[in-house]
């Protein structure tokens, strides 16, 4: 294997990370196709057909273009799986996702949305004070990097929802939140879409884990086979409610109920909705040590 | 439920009145693009809008462009965004500038449903999300104005066969959004009752 210099190593990351924003925005990954295609055949109601048909169409029209499927850029979270052997420190890994963004918004050019909070100044190019996101995972005995890049719309971001349930509501309060969030939101955030759920921990990472819940592979279940049962009854459930396509009302609510989980203090009981709709956009690639970047649709 | 083509502007109320709730509507001519900061400018500082709004379909997007050497823009991807955070501009648009149509995604709370009622006018719901459609069907932008908002200007767009829309609200009183939201609200007592 031969050694890379960690200057050029940061120039690969960097170069991924521009390559995955923009791929992620304009070529949606094949479980959501097919996730797509499969709600399109289960609605019966006239006009959640008519919307799955447009919305299929749509990624048939952005593959044909080379357009965005979406035009809301987003918020670009970045999801890092560091080996522990992976010559690049964090520090750099972080400063590469974030040149990589603002290289791909100013060369595409991609609609910069990133405004500080209060002034609402744009800054002009996706990055900003703490933006990019970055999730890290630290992964013992391996020397590479996964690098996942799912740019955040804000119709969507904006249907979040934290409930501190008591240990007494259980986990009939962690499904009636969820039904409840969903209901709630309606057609605000592009359904039919991934509702991810957190549950346990803190408040601050329940929604953490609720975030790392969306950017699963469309249908994937946890390998917690007690979680993996409430990922299907609430699956069930939601799409019980008949809010449908765009809220116009149908059959396909939502797309799937991922959901992650932690331990929890004994009288906390948190849960937390991150929705992410139907263009769940993601991309993935693995960095390895000598600068290698394969790029992955299925991850 | 009935399918049309609508041409705006409009002049002619009947163009809006004859437009039901359900209903599909594919759109031509002339639309504006609008969005928060665009509505937070006329309404809440007062500024008056350098553009025409009679009879006008107002468009609920930021969009993404590439600006050219002679100043005018060209289209890269141009989408729809979620209607519910500008309900508060719907009566002041319709009473104060003639607005006849606002389209965008996710609905509007039953707070719009009187106002429209009462002014003649509609919402028109498109498919959120589907830009890349939405971006081949914009022809051309002709007009920006408030540039210093970008992306949230003011924006003039020349349309083809605009859609397919759904007519969320119509100006008779009906909602899909509040329709679908009281059958919901019902099932979920049901739903509870299983747990």
């Amino acid at each position: 294997m031969s050694t890379m210099a960690s200057t050029d190593l940061a120039i690969a990351v960097e170069d991924a990370a521009a390559h995955l924003y923009v791929w992620a925005l304009k070529d949606i990954p094949q479980d959501l196709r097919d996730a797509l295609r499969d709600a399109m055949g289960r609605e019966t109601h006239r006009v959640g057909k008519r919307i799955l048909e447009t919305i299929n169409t749509n990624v048939s029209v952005a593959d044909e273009q080379g357009n965005l499927v979406c035009q809301d850029t987003g918020i670009a979270v970045f999801y890092a799986r560091v080996g522990e052997r992976f010559p690049l420190h964090p520090a750099r890994i972080e400063t590469a996702l974030r040149e990589g963004t603002r290289r791909a918004t100013l060369d595409h050019p991609l609609r910069s949305n990133t405004v500080h909070t209060l002034t609402r100044v744009a800054t002009g190019d996706n990055t900003g004070h703490r933006i990019p996101h970055i999730h890290w995972e630290f992964v013992p005995d391996w020397d590479g990097l996964d690098v996942k890049c799912v740019p955040k719309g804000s119709g969507s971001e904006n249907m979040s929802f934290l409930k501190m349930c008591v240990p007494a509501d259980g986990v009939k309060g962690i499904k009636q939140f969820v039904l409840e969030s969903i209901v709630g939101a309606g057609g605000k955030p592009c359904p039919p879409g991934i509702v991810g759920v957190g549950i346990g921990g803190s408040a601050d990472y329940a929604m953490y884990l609720a975030k790392e819940a969306i950017a699963r592979p469309v249908g994937t279940r946890n390998s917690d086979p007690v979680v993996a049962q409430l990922e299907e009854e609430l699956f069930q459930l939601l799409n019980e409610t008949g809010i449908g396509p765009m809220g116009l009302g149908g059959d396909v609510t939502v797309l799937q109920c991922h959901i992650e989980h932690a331990d929890t203090h004994m009288t906390l009981n948190p849960v937390a909705v991150n929705y992410q709709c139907w263009a769940a956009r993601r991309a993935t690639a693995h960095v390895s040590v000598d600068g290698t970047v394969d790029y992955d649709r299925e991850a | 439920m009935a399918s049309h083509e609508v041409t705006f502007p409009v002049t002619d109320p009947g163009e809006i009145l004859k437009l039901r709730a359900g209903d599909e509507v594919t759109v031509q001519g002339h639309i504006i693009g609008i969005r928060d900061r665009t509505q937070i400018r006329i309404f809440d500082q007062g500024v008056e809008p350098p553009m025409d709004l009679r009879g006008a379909f107002l468009l609920h997007t930021a969009p993404g462009v590439r600006k050219l050497a002679d100043g005018r823009y060209e289209k890269v991807c141009i989408g729809t965004t979620t209607s519910a955070r500008m309900v508060r501009f719907t009566e002041p648009l319709g009473a104060q500038y003639g607005v006849r149509a606002i389209c965008g995604k996710g609905g509007f709370p039953d707070e719009a449903i009187e106002p429209m009622q009462r002014l003649g006018m509609v919402y028109f719901a498109i498919v959120g999300g589907a830009a890349a459609l939405e971006t081949t069907q914009i022809e051309e932008i002709e007009e920006v104005a408030w540039e210093e908002l970008m992306p949230e200007c003011l924006w003039k767009f020349r349309v083809k066969d605009f859609g397919p829309l759904t007519v969320g609200i119509d100006a008779h009183g009906s909602s899909l959004y509040h329709d679908v939201q009281a059958r919901a609200q019902e099932k979920l007592k049901e739903l509870y009752a299983r747990l």
